[in-house]
């Protein structure tokens, strides 16, 4: 299906005379989720030019020069939106030549820039794209001493990418900035969690002090700061609120910490983890806090996280939190629908399971405005599910990335398709040809 | 009125546990013998709902009927006895209950900290001497969350850092104060071994045997032929010819896996070395049971097929290690239309709470891929076939008479993402309902730590 749609844009492409007329695509007859004031529209019609939605609504007219997505009976979403993965920055975890998101040592924090090492040609861009992952947050991870050389409580820089074809697939280069606290961050930090938290704020007050004194600073007349120079630099838009700080932690106390500290030093929050967050939900409505969560998590996996539940989810939506899904699973991003599925299986309404894995991961890091919507003006990311997106029976039958066609192919599937008939005489390496 | 009921039950189920293997004088004496025995239960009667026997099959509208923790009957109209409790079970489904083939619940408990790290015994290739049971720590919270999905029994197996783990216990899903409390009376222990990259990782990067493949098989091999060697003289000494050898934990347990009483669970991710492992089995005479995690058995169904050996297997894990890099949806699905054993496993405390799903997405990555495969069908991927797994089968897996009365009521179709198991039985016993705080266990180690205010669970 994707291949003929492909096909026929290629043709459609050629046998067009007047080349100032714009390829026209219309998503026609689903119902769509488009998570904008517009809501769910049954039997609609999106229309993209350019890579762009430009309208969405019921009748309207498709013109004859359009490529038609007949989605009859299908449901229509915005592309999935995966808030915390590695896509790109890993392809197989224990081989480390191919482990991109971690930078051990202390000489760079806030200034490690995951962008810089994106793979586009990475397998499991293709493996997560062919099932409705569109955009990502790719998220620095933080270096233990466990594992080799630690690394400091700020793990760098996140970005934002786009999984489609093609060399521009940096959406946004400083997406946030990566911390620690609790546990995670003490370990990092020498031994408590108020260490990181000092260690933390520390960076931002040399931040502020640098801002004010750069010459003084780069003339050798300034006292010494915590962090080089470049990460310094780095933190600059995170104190001004323009970059959001992904801060990683899950007991409730921590949280409490994190918001007073976000607080004091004027920055847009963003928890990742918040397995106990249910606990501070009114504090994180009240700052307007976004939370990360894993809807699964509902073990006490460590003394941080001793009140994980699966309501967590529902409890932070009737608090009025911004909620989005992600469990840093970056082979299996593809999942953050099952993520959905099952914080609404536990009271989270449907609709706010779809936002929380397409729209508000937009938002939370300033891109809502182009993603994670089907709305007039929104960057045409659109999947075309053959039933409920949040079942795990259902799957995507067409994927657009920039008002791009994807293909179907990824690795998995050529696999499948080299093996799925045994009794084939040919050797397996001499199949798929 | 109902408490003469259960005197009488308790009373019959005292003396059928206390007959047990009379003939066998060994029997009452063994080591860690299972101490399991299930509360009295009064007949239980679902009915009218969708019904996933395990067996493959789908009843609409059906009813099964709970007595004296097995299951009696499963049918339509059946005739509820006179103190039973009946579930009008309408737009609802039954199934057996779950079976979980690998699960590291109580050897690697929540929370995950360094006291509670004691499914790896990495201090040599060969720990066949080690009882994952003597491991285990009945107060894991992960026993109760996957009470909750619908898990009713499980293998519980060493880690994969040795060539030999040791052994597996297979544990019904109930509280006790001791691991013999939960012991599933009766079932054969599983070994647990480990081919590929895991245990040359852990040596190798001692400088020790094994540090390649190559290296894996041949402390395989060399186990075997001394296993061989004991086993022999075991089989000699019973018919009276020389003497016994000493005791030795490690060959015993290897012999038990020659003799069959033990069945040989192997971790193995490449099809390549799960053929080479078939040989092995072969060259030794035993059989390979189970291959565990088996990302790749689709590029070798049907010689599993013809093997008769199970593959566990993950929905759609992979990538994380280099033997894990094919993976593939359709793994599952092509092992079963293959004509294979196929089992979904879960090794992992957050993936046994909804095996569920992982059968699911199996399913779904089956049909997309042209095969035909019913709801029901795909069910014994995580009842029946576990079973077998598990040398269990006769007792449970499936809801058919006389097997124990493992049984979960969804609130709708188990394969979807939303359901929800609603009541758990285990021996006909209700071990949990969703709707019952009294029937939803706490354990100790939540006691204090866990907060559970405003309403959230």
């Amino acid at each position: 299906m994707s291949r003929r749609i492909a096909m026929a844009l290629a043709a459609a492409a050629t046998l067009l005379i007047a080349p100032v007329q714009a390829d026209v695509i219309a998503i026609s007859g689903g119902t769509v989720h488009t998570l904008s004031d517009t809501g769910t529209i049954e039997d609609a019609v999106i229309l993209i030019e350019d890579g762009q939605i430009t309208r969405v609504g019921r009748g309207l007219r498709i013109p004859d020069a359009a490529t038609v997505i007949d989605a009859t009976g299908k449901v229509v979403t915005p592309g999935l939106f995966a808030a915390h993965t590695q896509l790109g920055l890993v392809e197989v975890n224990a081989v480390s030549d191919t482990v991109d998101g971690q930078q051990r040592g202390t000489e760079f924090g806030a200034a490690f820039e995951v962008a810089d090492a994106y793979n586009p040609a990475s397998t499991l861009v293709a493996v997560s794209r062919v099932e409705g992952v569109t955009r990502a947050a790719i998220v620095p991870s933080p270096g233990f001493a466990w594992n080799g050389t630690p690394g400091g409580v700020v793990s760098g820089q996140a970005a934002v990418v786009h999984l489609g074809e093609g060399d521009d697939f940096l959406v946004l280069r400083k997406a946030a900035v990566v911390a620690h606290l609790g546990a995670n961050g003490g370990a990092l930090a020498g031994g408590s969690r108020a260490g990181a938290l000092l260690a933390l704020t520390t960076a931002f007050e040399d931040a502020i002090d640098y801002a004010r004194f750069r010459d003084a600073y780069d003339a050798g007349a300034r006292r010494a700061y915590s962090v080089s120079r470049a990460d310094l630099e780095a933190l600059q838009s995170v104190l001004t609120g323009d970059t959001p700080v992904y801060l990683s932690v899950d007991r409730a106390s921590d949280i409490r910490v994190a918001i007073d500290m976000a607080d004091r030093f004027g920055l847009k929050l963003v928890i990742v983890g918040g397995a106990e967050a249910w606990k501070v939900a009114d504090r994180l409505a009240a700052s307007n806090t976004a939370v990360i969560v894993s809807p699964l998590n509902n073990l006490p996996g460590s003394f941080d996280s001793l009140s994980s539940t699966l309501e967590n989810a529902r409890a932070l939506q009737e608090a009025g939190v911004r909620l989005a899904f992600g469990d840093g699973d970056t082979h299996n991003a593809r999942n953050l629908t099952q993520l959905a599925g099952n914080a609404v299986a536990h009271g989270l309404p449907w609709i706010d399971g779809l936002r929380a894995i397409t729209a508000t991961p937009a938002d939370v890091l300033g891109l809502g405005d182009k993603f994670g919507r089907l709305a007039p003006g929104m960057v045409a990311d659109v999947v075309v599910w053959d039933g409920d997106p949040l079942e795990l029976t259902s799957y995507p039958v067409e994927v657009l990335i920039d008002g791009a066609v994807v293909e179907g192919d990824s690795r998995q599937t050529l696999l499948r398709d080299r093996y799925r008939d045994l009794t084939d005489a040919r050797p397996p390496a001499y199949r798929n040809r | 009125m109902i408490s003469i009921n259960r005197s009488v039950l308790v009373l019959g189920l005292a003396l059928l546990v206390g007959c047990g293997g009379d003939d066998d004088a060994d029997t009452s004496s063994e080591a860690f013998a299972s101490t399991y025995v299930p509360a009295a239960a009064d007949p239980v009667l679902i009915e009218n709902a969708t019904v996933f026997t395990g067996t493959g099959e789908r009843l609409d509208d059906a009813d099964v009927l709970l007595v004296d923790g097995r299951i009696e009957q499963v049918g339509q109209d059946l005739r509820a006895p006179r103190d039973a409790t009946v579930i009008d079970a309408t737009g609802r489904f039954v199934t057996p209950g779950i079976i979980d083939v690998h699960s590291h619940l109580g050897v690697y408990a929540s929370p995950g900290v360094q006291a509670h790290s004691d499914g790896n015994e990495a201090t040599g290739p060969n720990t066949a001497e080690v009882w994952a049971e003597h491991s285990v720590w009945p107060q894991d919270p992960g026993f109760s969350a996957a009470l909750a999905g619908g898990v009713t029994t499980m293998m519980i197996l060493p880690g994969s850092a040795n060539l030999f783990g040791g052994r597996a216990v297979t544990v019904k899903n109930v509280f006790g104060r001791t691991v013999m409390d939960m012991k599933f009376p009766g079932a054969p222990y599983g070994l647990k071994i480990a081919c590929g990259e895991n245990p040359k990782r852990v040596y190798g990067s001692r400088g020790q045997a094994p540090s390649t493949r190559m290296g894996n098989i041949a402390g395989f091999r060399k186990a075997w032929i001394e296993a061989s060697a004991y086993r022999d003289k075991l089989d000699a000494a019973a018919r009276g010819e020389g003497e016994a050898p000493t005791r030795d934990l490690r060959l015993e347990t290897l012999a038990g896996a020659l003799n069959g009483d033990i069945l040989v669970h192997n971790h193995c991710y490449r099809a390549d070395e799960m053929a080479v492992m078939l040989d092995l089995g072969r060259e030794f005479g035993f059989k390979i049971t189970a291959f565990h995690h088996a990302v790749e058995s689709y590029k070798i169904a049907d010689l599993l097929a013809k093997a008769d050996a199970c593959s566990a297997m993950w929905a759609d894990w992979w990538g994380f290690k280099m033997e894990a890099y094919d993976g593939i949806r359709e793994n599952v699905a092509f092992v079963d239309a293959a004509g294979a054993c196929a089992i979904v496993h879960s090794d992992s405390e957050i993936g046994i709470q909804r095996l569920n799903q992982e059968t699911a997405k199996a399913v779904a990555a089956g049909r997309r891929a042209g095969l035909e495969i019913s709801d029901g069908h795909a069910m014994r991927w995580l009842t029946i076939n576990a079973a077998k797994a598990l040398g269990i089968e006769d007792e449970t897996g499936s809801l058919e008479p006389g097997k124990m009365a493992d049984v979960v009521l969804w609130d709708r179709n188990p394969l979807s993402v939303y359901a929800r198991a609603e009541q758990v039985w285990i021996d006909g016993v209700l071990m949990y309902d969703r709707n019952d705080p009294g029937k939803q266990p706490v354990t100790d180690f939540a006691l204090g730590t866990v907060s559970a205010a405003g309403g959230v669970r």
